[in-house]
């Protein structure tokens, strides 16, 4: 068999990573189900969701324009052009230098930014509240993100992930450094507060009033609503891929074999499975924060981040 | 900690449903194939109450707890008619929810489906001819399965909701 | 064409728009010809000046002397106009030209509405030469001209300011700009007197070579002075409180051109004062300007988004990015000092990327923000919405702009940001560990800005354009006439292909400080083809390419719905009513309002706000169960106007108040005046004669 080029293993990866994250969304219900005494909705019950969804009619608002109709596409659109960028399965790949972990960041916040448009569109007013809520989390956690990816660099010597991920393969010494570890904690609480989780959001509420990221698509239905929601899944598999590939990166192939790839894919595997462990008890474990905490607990955050450099700068 | 330990002691404690008396389950409308197979294994549910006395909120709210858990057949309630595929209706429709549960109906992508709970839905029940009441359910909008009981135990409602989908 | 064919060409089209608006006060010729004069001398000033930054092939820069030396001794001595001195002054100059040709452009709809009612012969005169001074500024190659054409910009967009002088915040705002002009030309002309050789002439070249020969402390004094006066034309914080009333008060396309090129300005006054004459300094001066910059940079943003008023809170947007473009400029020139090269040209090439960036998006916004004014006669957001299905085109195009300003790749905001990020992140690499510690403080401002100014423009764009109108102005809006659409194209283009075109910008880009204060040349660098085009920004630790992420996103967003047609995904859709919890009907009040959506953000940075409410209810007159309306004013603290100003304004008063106890009206007194005067000079001059 023929190897693969990076190319392909740049396509496959983004369509694993498309494919895997409606499975780790429901991975992730599951065990909650588990962690609440009940049976639950089986691991797959996304896949059955999303298949429903792009059969059902769409419903749009009289008040709605060309933004509403066009904003799931540019939200998918930028969610999957970040799952290029993230290694998930193989660096460095060909797409590694057209965009870094700033780029990353920013194609996130064009996903938000038109989904937060999304919510004002059709004037109503659980809509604009969302979007206010939104990017207001949103704002508030882009310094946390800046500085743990600034401790990154300076110890990688490069914003690209893929530098990233060979620098701390060939340093393992690297991955145990104070700085690594408190930049973890400023980027899993980001994790939280970007993609909807508790303690900032619980992504399964029926308040409008505690919600933030299903206030903004309450209006949405059928194709778009998958989409949405897709983009959702899938940007919390791009986290998690971030969370380990970066910060334990064995397992990722830095050579294009069938061999190395099927061990990156296992590895990929246990990383998600972990980390979905991980949030569904820690999700169990904490309630969520009232709006006007959620800027408190990004403060803490931001503060692990601040020591995080500090001390990068200090072991250096 | 305690909270994990005491967790991992209960175990799971959803039960399997109880074959129940077959009067109370009204399918008035047979749920055509194409639907049946779409919302067969996902359906997400809208609760409306459209001036019910909220004893039938209290069964319904014990379906989504552990011992009843409505997730295992894939439904999940929603707190949006656009993203809802059912809505689950209850009370004698008063003449101030009118609107209101016409809009929701409206506001629900096609294929849908409509469950009345409770006697009050079916007949208006105790509320029978109050001049508060504009009509039972299937006046306002079309209904698929009738749920009696007041208020019908949350294994009748699951029932009816099966029936709905052809799962009986 | 020639360098001098070029010169002349922007001077006949500046001064036959001018003489054209003389002539002609009224009507559609008026508007037309000087229009059309002012879109020529810009077109020639972008061709002059943009023909220089990629001219691949030769690195000379012939000095032709336009206006050429006067005879006159002293400070009035040295070159004229010089085309073209450097490269430098030739980046200004094309970012003159290229925002002058759609602002002019904006000019002949926008003054339609004047028709009439005013004359036009005021604004066409003074757009004119408003344009013609700040061409010449960056090509001014002496003290007395380029003090000639600095007040001659200032007077210029005073009176443009004062066009629709009816309302009295105008006649406010003017009284403002004018004082802080003044205010910043005393040190200017400080900063510059104290550079003055010995022999007196006030040629630039002169003027180096002096400043080597002055004591560090002599060249620090004139650093700061020269901060403070260009600062203070640039909007930098604490000088910034004449923008958000003067950019307001003027027509929009002259806010454009005031926020787009004229702060502009100041930031070639730092760079001209710290690198062309004082030829780079001590560390401090770098950190002053990146800690001036990076608090300009928040409190720019977080005034903006408490505003309600579309270009009140532009204006504000333009503080922020002025600081933006100083952290780029600061770093620099910190890293100059510390002996960095190539991550001083990153710095500074972050920050002129940005200037031009900024020039094209903040002009953008601007003259997007003139068509809603023009649609809905208010600036106030609060009484817009719905406006982009009325104003379909005013609204993508703000939307480009918007999406630009708030940093979204792969825009043009977007890849200056990130070549300020990349500068900052090398200085991880300054000797000084204690300086290097406060680059991380630096890069969470600058992120903490930029989403906040992503927050600030959800709201800006969604309360104007989305929803439902909350007016009857709104209702009844119509899209901008055909000349003003054009412009804003025009401009969101340019945002596009500036982004896109990073690998080119670059390095021309670096090629205007090279040589400069002892930084490397850079040779005439050829930009060879490879696949994405990648930015190759040495000294950057990390490498994107904006061209393959705009490629890619296009291609996605195509590929998308195929692969929905490809899947048989369900395409039915139905037009219905916003969920509203089954509400019987809904009005433009149950939307998010402006203030609302900022709400949280004010509760959060209530420390710096101190923000106080007003809430009265008006009862009806039968029951207090019923309320008949509700008013709710949010306020908050000006902290600059209150504290800082005022208290100095309020004293000046009080002095000149007294010092005007001389003018008794007295006849007697006034004589009494002249003659101690005249004994007093004689007695001077009896004492120095002896």
């Amino acid at each position: 068999m023929p190897l693969p080029t990076g190319y392909t293993v740049a396509i496959a990866q983004t369509a694993l990573a498309l494919l895997l994250a409606p499975g780790l969304v429901g991975l992730i219900r599951w065990l909650k189900a588990r962690l609440q005494n009940r049976r639950g909705a089986p691991v797959w019950q996304p896949y059955l969701e999303l298949r429903k969804l792009f059969a059902k009619e769409v419903v749009v608002s009289s008040n709605a324009s060309w933004l509403f109709r066009a904003a799931p596409f540019v939200v998918f659109a930028s969610t999957v052009a970040v799952a290029f960028l993230v290694p998930v399965l193989a660096v460095p790949l060909p797409f590694d230098s057209v965009g870094d972990l700033l780029v990353v960041v920013y194609l996130l916040l064009l996903g938000t930014f038109f989904l937060a448009l999304a919510g004002l569109d059709p004037g109503s007013a659980f809509g604009g509240m969302g979007s206010s809520r939104e990017m207001t989390v949103a704002a508030l956690s882009e310094p946390t993100v800046a500085l743990a990816i600034f401790a990154l660099a300076l110890g990688a010597g490069s914003t690209n992930l893929g530098q990233i991920v060979a620098r701390t393969m060939a340093d393992p010494a690297a991955a145990v450094s104070p700085g690594y570890l408190l930049a973890f904690g400023a980027l899993f609480v980001v994790t939280l507060a970007e993609n909807g989780r508790l303690p900032v959001d619980n992504p399964a509420t029926h308040l409008e009033l505690t919600m933030i990221h299903e206030a903004m698509i309450l209006e949405y239905s059928g194709r778009y609503l998958a989409l949405i929601e897709w983009s959702a899944w899938l940007k919390v598999l791009l986290f998690f891929s971030l969370l380990g590939n970066l910060f334990v990166p064995w397992g990722v192939a830095t050579v294009l074999t069938w061999a190395a790839l099927g061990w990156a894919l296992a590895t990929l595997l246990a990383k998600l499975v972990v980390l979905a462990v991980a949030l569904a008890v820690f999700e169990t474990r904490v309630a969520k924060l009232r709006l006007f905490r959620v800027p408190e607990l990004l403060a803490v955050s931001f503060v692990l981040a601040v020591l995080a450099i500090t001390v990068s700068f200090l072991v250096r | 900690m305690g909270l994990l330990s005491k967790i991992f002691r209960t175990g799971i404690v959803t039960e399997a449903i109880p074959p129940g008396d077959p009067q109370i389950v009204h399918l008035v409308r047979e749920v055509d194939r194409r639907s049946r197979r779409l919302f067969g294994r996902a359906l997400g549910i809208r609760e409306v109450d459209a001036g019910s006395c909220n004893g039938c909120e209290i069964e319904i709210s014990g379906l989504m707890g552990p011992v009843y858990d409505s997730e295992r057949f894939g439904f999940h309630f929603v707190a949006s008619p656009r993203h809802a595929d059912l809505l689950l209706v209850t009370g004698p429709v008063t003449r101030n929810m009118e609107v209101p549960l016409r809009k929701t109906y409206e506001a629900t992508p096609s294929p849908k489906l409509v469950v009345a709970v409770g006697d009050c839905a079916h007949t208006c029940g105790v509320f029978k001819g109050s001049y508060a009441v504009a009509g039972s359910v299937d006046q306002i909008i079309p209904v698929d399965v009738f749920v009696d009981g007041c208020p019908p135990e949350p294994a009748d409602i699951l029932r009816g909701i099966l029936t709905a989908l052809g799962r009986s | 064409m020639t360098d001098l064919t070029l010169f002349t060409l922007m001077i006949g089209g500046y001064v036959g728009g001018a003489l054209a608006a003389c002539l002609f006060s009224r009507g559609a010729l008026a508007r037309w010809l000087a229009g059309v004069g002012a879109i020529t001398g810009g077109a020639a000033a972008l061709a002059l000046g943009g023909g220089k930054l990629f001219d691949w092939s030769s690195a000379s820069f012939t000095r032709i002397e336009v206006m050429g030396k006067t005879s006159i001794a002293g400070p009035l001595q040295g070159a004229g106009v010089v085309l073209i001195a450097h490269p430098l002054s030739a980046l200004f100059l094309a970012i003159v030209g290229a925002i002058a040709i759609p602002a002019a452009l904006y000019s002949i709809g926008y003054a339609r509405d004047w028709e009439g009612r005013r004359s036009l012969r005021t604004p066409g005169v003074m757009l004119n030469l408003f344009l013609l001074s700040m061409s010449l500024v960056p090509l001014a190659e002496s003290i007395f001209w380029f003090v000639l054409f600095w007040e001659g910009m200032a007077i210029s967009s005073y009176l443009l300011v004062m066009t629709e002088a009816d309302e009295p915040e105008t006649v406010s705002a003017g009284n403002w700009y004018l004082g802080m002009t003044q205010f910043g030309l005393g040190f200017i002309l400080a900063a510059f007197f104290l550079l003055l050789p010995p022999d007196g002439s006030g040629d630039f070249t002169a003027l180096a070579k002096h400043a080597a020969t002055l004591s560090p402390g002599l060249k620090s004094l004139v650093f700061v002075l020269a901060l403070v006066g260009f600062g203070a034309k640039a909007g930098l914080v604490p000088l910034h409180v004449w923008l958000p009333s003067a950019h307001p008060a003027a027509p929009s396309h002259v806010s454009a051109l005031m926020s787009g090129v004229m702060i502009k300005l100041g930031v070639y006054g730092v760079l001209l004062f710290g690198l062309r004459l004082l030829g780079g300094g001590p560390a401090w001066w770098g950190g002053l300007v990146l800690a001036l910059g990076a608090v300009s940079a928040l409190l720019g943003v977080l005034y903006a988004l408490m505003e309600h008023d579309l270009k009140r809170l532009l204006a504000y947007h333009s503080i922020e990015n002025i600081g933006i473009i100083f952290i780029g400029v600061g770093a620099g020139m910190m890293f100059l000092s510390y002996g960095l090269p190539a991550l001083a040209v990153l710095g500074f090439v972050g920050g002129l990327y940005h200037t031009i960036n900024h020039a094209c998006f903040k002009g953008l916004l601007f003259l997007g923000a003139g068509s809603v004014l023009h649609a809905t006669h208010t600036r106030n957001m609060e009484e817009m919405g719905g406006l982009i299905k009325r104003m379909p085109r005013t609204a993508l195009f703000f939307l480009v702009g918007a999406a630009a300003i708030s940093a979204l790749p792969p825009l043009n905001g977007f890849v200056s940001e990130w070549v300020v990020f990349q500068a900052l992140l090398g200085g991880a690499t300054i000797p000084k560990r204690e300086v290097a510690v406060l680059m991380p403080v630096a890069v969470a401002m600058l992120a903490l800005a930029s989403g906040l100014a992503a927050a600030c423009f959800v709201k800006a764009f969604g309360i104007t354009f989305l929803g439902i109108a909350r007016s009857h102005e709104a209702e009844q809006a119509h899209e901008a006439p055909a000349s003003m659409q054009v412009a804003m194209a025009a401009l969101a283009l340019a945002c596009v292909v500036l982004g896109a075109a990073a690998y080119a910008m670059v390095p021309a880009l670096a090629r205007v400080v090279g040589g400069l204060a002892g930084l490397p040349p850079a040779s005439a660098v050829t930009v060879g083809w490879s696949l994405g085009m990648p930015l190759s920004a040495p000294g950057a630790v990390g490498q994107i390419s904006p061209l393959s992420i705009l490629l890619g996103l296009v291609v996605l967003l195509a590929a998308i719905p195929m692969a929905l047609w490809l899947f048989r995904a369900s395409r039915a859709l139905r037009v219905s009513d916003t969920w509203g919890c089954g509400r019987i009907a809904q009005t433009p009040r149950m939307q998010y309002t402006a203030a609302a959506f900022a709400e949280p953000l004010r509760r959060i940075f209530a420390a710096l706000y101190r923000p106080t409410e007003d809430v009265s209810i008006d009862f009806h007159p039968e029951s207090r169960y019923f309320v008949q309306s509700i008013a709710y004013r949010a306020h908050i603290i000006p902290w600059f106007e209150r504290y800082l100003y005022d208290p100095v304004i309020d004293r000046v008063i009080a002095w000149a108040a007294r010092v005007r106890a001389i003018q008794s009206g007295s006849l007697h007194a006034y004589l009494t005046y002249l003659v101690a005067a005249l004994v007093i000079m004689l007695g001077l001059l009896m004492l120095w004669g002896s």
